[in-house]
């Protein structure tokens, strides 16, 4: 047996296990790979030019050919798909990773200094708070006209509040800790203590939010999208596919809006499992 | 009310109205961050003469300090002159009016859906053993993933194909055929906020079920329905009622996905279209309507839970 094959047996051993003790994870976690695999290698995946018109049959039903069928424009859906994975998942990766950055930085400072600073901050937070996610991209787009752009800064800012709250709330318990005094009384300078000792313990949370909020990204970008004011057609994002496959809902032929909005709820699905036990994990490993 | 709670809840609301005005020159600065300038957009695609744009500046205040801009904008919405379109030309209170009460109608009866269902699942799964809990918990998990232009397209899809029960596009006229037209808008407005809400009530009920006053009054042999009613679904409902006022706002917001997928002519579709039209003014008013209902019914929510639990407004003791 060579050494490959016993690893494998491991590995296969070890997940078996996992997939015994927790198989929802487990189903959503192949599923993300997946998702994945798609979002980075889906234009080489791709069997047709996504954008190539009249490949397959107007509107056609799934074949072997074109296993998702083609849409109005006789376009391969399952290229389509392939190809949208990109920039579906990038957008709400942009999102979560701008407020999670911003909204710790904000929280770590309103609980660091205090006072004044934290005054403002969290009256900042709560003003931003009262304005809806999906209003703040709309707002965006009314500015700076259509595309992924604005929306994503707009619901980067939009998701700060709930970073912030968060973070704000766990650095002030961890900074109440012995430790960061007996740190302080040993001459630990404040940097040393924010970015060796505070930021590592807030990791898992702020990884735990940023899983969660991924989901909501996706579900908000796709919404723009399917509003006509995110991505525009040709393109292939998810959300632009459902938009302009809806009339054919009509006709008969549902795959052109429903393949896509299958992949948003699959992947939002198994982000949504992922990031409850993600959290889990994070409060867990405060006790 | 005892004057503790009154003083309470006059902090809550002036903390509210801080609120409401510092979103509300949040919104006006958009119109300062547009690039381009107001008077083009204006004129149109005209070139306009050196007078038409001494006229354009000083019918829409443009001269006026920043400061003095905002006030005349932010006072308009209690004296009804809200701007005027840069696209339509008109006022904006004149597009926004004919178009308030449908989505208002799409909303009350979303809300009525998610108030009914959300609370109503969260209750069985807290309290009806556990294969209950766990069919809500996986269905909850899947209303969780399932935003309303999914379930729009679903719904569209198997009533206009298959079933036939409901009407899938326009808005119907009347308010009995309004509703009728309404329903599969709602739900799809409301399936995932009923997972939320669902996920929220059994949180609450489950933490009031497991509590000493609970465990008393089961001691006392009181029957299990009054238990239910007087002390564990009362002292639930401020939890469940906190998230509210955030819900309702984004409801509004949300209220535009369904308005597009089913071709109603609602407020939430004036958004859309003015967004794509970079009609600036009438964003900004859509937007600050939004965050009047987040604030109100974030008072009226405060309200209510005061009513409730005269406790929970206590000023908190210092740790």
């Amino acid at each position: 047996m060579s050494v490959a094959q016993l690893a494998g047996g491991r590995v296969s051993t070890a997940l078996r296990r996992a997939a015994r003790r927790d198989p929802l994870v487990v189903a959503a976690s192949i599923v993300m790979l997946g998702i994945a695999v798609m979002a980075v290698f889906g234009p080489v995946l791709a069997p047709y030019d996504p954008d190539a018109l009249y490949v397959g049959p107007i509107s056609g039903p799934p074949t072997l050919a074109h296993p998702f069928g083609t849409d109005d424009l006789g376009r391969d859906i399952l290229s389509r798909v392939l190809v949208g994975a990109g920039p579906s998942v990038l957008g709400p990766i942009v999102v979560v990773t701008i407020s999670s950055v911003l909204g710790a930085a904000i929280a770590i400072g309103a609980a660091w200094f205090g006072g004044a600073v934290d005054a403002v901050s969290s009256r900042l937070i709560e003003v931003l708070f009262a304005i809806p996610g999906l209003v703040l991209a709309v707002l965006a787009v009314a500015m700076f006209g259509k595309g992924l752009l604005a929306p994503a800064v707009a619901l980067s800012i939009a998701y700060l509040p709930l970073v912030a709250r968060l973070i704000r709330a766990l650095a002030r318990q961890e900074l109440a800790k012995p430790y960061v005094a007996a740190l302080r009384v040993q001459g630990v300078g404040g940097a040393a203590i924010c970015f060796r000792h505070l930021v590592p313990a807030l990791l898992p949370a702020l990884f735990a939010q940023a899983t969660v909020g991924f989901g909501y990204a996706m579900l908000d970008l796709a919404a723009i999208s399917f509003l006509g004011l995110g991505a525009q057609p040709p393109a292939s994002d998810w959300g632009v596919m459902i938009a302009s496959g809806q009339p054919a809902l009509l006709t008969g032929a549902p795959e052109q809006a429903v393949i896509p909005a299958a992949f948003v709820v699959i992947t939002v699905l198994a982000v949504n499992i992922l990031g409850a036990r993600v959290t889990a994990w994070a409060e867990g490993g405060d006790r | 009310m005892n004057p503790r709670v009154l003083v309470q809840l006059a902090r809550q609301l002036g903390s509210l109205t801080l609120t409401l005005f510092l979103s509300s020159v949040v919104i006006f600065c958009a119109v300062l961050l547009t690039p381009g300038d107001p008077v083009s957009a204006f004129a149109g695609g005209t070139r306009p003469t050196p007078e038409m744009i001494a006229a354009i500046r000083a019918e829409h205040h443009l001269d006026d300090p920043v400061w003095l801009q905002y006030l005349h904008w932010a006072g308009g919405v209690f004296t009804g002159d809200l701007g005027t379109s840069y696209v339509y030309r008109t006022d904006v209170v004149d597009l926004i009016a004919p178009r308030v009460g449908i989505t208002v109608l799409l909303v009350a009866y979303a809300v009525v859906l998610i108030a009914v269902f959300g609370v109503g699942s969260g209750i069985v799964a807290a309290t009806r053993g556990r294969i209950a809990d766990r069919a809500v918990l996986i269905a909850t998990s899947i209303g969780m993933a399932l935003p309303t232009f999914v379930v729009a397209i679903l719904l569209i899809w198997i009533f206009a194909r298959v079933l036939g029960w409901f009407p899938v596009y326009g808005a119907g006229e009347g308010f009995l055929d309004e509703l009728y037209h309404l329903t599969l808008p709602a739900i799809s407005l409301a399936v995932l906020y009923i997972a939320y809400l669902s996920r929220i009530t059994r949180g609450a009920v489950v933490g009031q079920l497991h509590s000493e006053h609970v465990e008393t009054a089961r001691v006392r042999g009181i029957p299990r329905a009054r238990i239910f009613r007087r002390h564990v679904f009362l002292n639930a409902s401020p939890q469940i009622l906190a998230v509210s006022g955030a819900t309702v706002a984004g409801l509004f917001a949300v209220s535009a996905i369904a308005e597009q997928a089913f071709g109603i002519g609602g407020l939430g579709s004036l958004l859309t279209e003015a967004a794509a039209r970079k009609d600036v003014p009438v964003v900004q008013v859509i937007s600050l309507l939004l965050v009047v209902v987040f604030v109100v019914l974030n008072a009226l929510a405060d309200v209510a839970i005061a009513i409730i639990d005269p406790d929970s407004v206590k000023p908190r003791r210092t740790a």
